[in-house]
């Protein structure tokens, strides 16, 4: 049985947690989730003109795409949802619409496999859409952060860190990053107005 | 990629879910979107309706509700619709931040920092 929200949660808010298959994106939200992660589905026409039931429609191809989400209570209002969203190129037309007005994002990447995360980084600046890189780290480090850094040409604003998925700190951890990464870019942003 | 349950769904039962209707028209709901049962369900009420009236006697979003129901969210969408206009929930829509809207002012920032610590 879920546990549901209190009654005074009035405020939803949204964090997504991007990244090639298998780097740990449901581990993450699981660790942080006060409910077990849930899954859910939508379907839509390529075209992104809402839903097509009739599928048999000439020129359009509906697409499924299932993603994980959990979460976090922050206080008596705030309800912070965490998305788990595969990065491949063909799910983007789907994020668009989903994760509009998403605080940021979480980009989690694999040493292994960093060029899974190319275009969703450039998705993500192309968008404008704040967010950090966090390497899940399962072992001895085999690069350094400033050869990852390099490798997805990430511009020095951007913080990048490591972390372990399937813990609970610091998957907290990287929460907070993201969020300290908002605060600064909003007073740098106020300061020159 | 696992394939869902609803990879296999037969557009067919969708059609009838929502009665042929492919979109929520002209209410705009977020995912995060929390709806809140104001009507308890009524005999012979569609069930998704009734299920959703159920689960909204404490707020609850609608990728929730979507999950719960295991439906889509846009069919899921168009059920909250129906019961928004007729009076049955009542919606709290998430203040708009991000791309295209300023970015969340510091003071809400620091809230959620504070939630964050204190997980």
């Amino acid at each position: 049985m879920r546990t549901p929200l209190r009654g005074s949660a009035s405020h939803g808010l949204k964090i997504v947690v991007v990244g090639g298959f298998g780097v740990g994106k449901t581990t993450m939200v699981r660790s942080v989730s006060e409910i077990r992660p849930l899954s859910t589905e939508e379907t839509m026409t390529q075209a992104g003109a809402g839903v097509d039931f009739n599928s048999g429609a000439p020129g359009k191809s509906t697409t499924t795409v299932a993603f994980d989400f959990g979460r976090i209570s922050l206080d008596e209002k705030m309800v912070l949802y965490l998305f788990g969203a595969p990065g491949q190129e063909r799910f983007w037309f789907l994020w668009d619409r989903l994760f509009t007005g998403t605080l940021g994002a979480v980009v989690l990447v694999d040493t292994r496999r960093l060029a899974d995360s190319w275009y969703a980084i450039d998705r993500l600046e192309h968008h404008g859409t704040p967010f950090i890189v966090a390497r899940n780290n399962f072992g001895p480090p085999a690069h350094d952060l400033d050869d990852v850094r390099e490798a997805l040409s990430l511009p020095g604003e951007v913080p990048l860190i490591d972390c372990d998925a399937r813990r609970r700190e610091s998957s907290k951890q990287v929460l907070i990053a993201l969020v300290d990464h908002l605060y600064a870019l909003t007073a740098a942003r106020e300061t020159t107005r | 990629m696992t394939r869902g349950p609803l990879e296999d769904e037969n557009p067919d039962r969708l059609y009838t879910v929502t009665g042929g209707r492919s979109r929520a028209e002209e209410i705009d709901l977020d995912l995060v979107t929390l709806i809140v049962s104001e009507t308890e369900p009524y005999p012979g009420m569609q069930s998704e309706h009734a299920r959703i009236l159920q689960l909204g006697r404490h707020p609850t979003s609608v990728v929730e509700l979507a999950s719960e129901l295991g439906l889509p969210v846009s069919v899921v969408r168009i059920l909250v619709a129906d019961l928004l206009r007729a009076g049955r929930v009542s919606a709290r829509h998430p203040t708009a931040v991000g791309p295209g809207t300023d970015l969340p002012e510091l003071e809400f920032l620091k809230k959620v920092l504070v939630g964050l610590r204190n997980l």
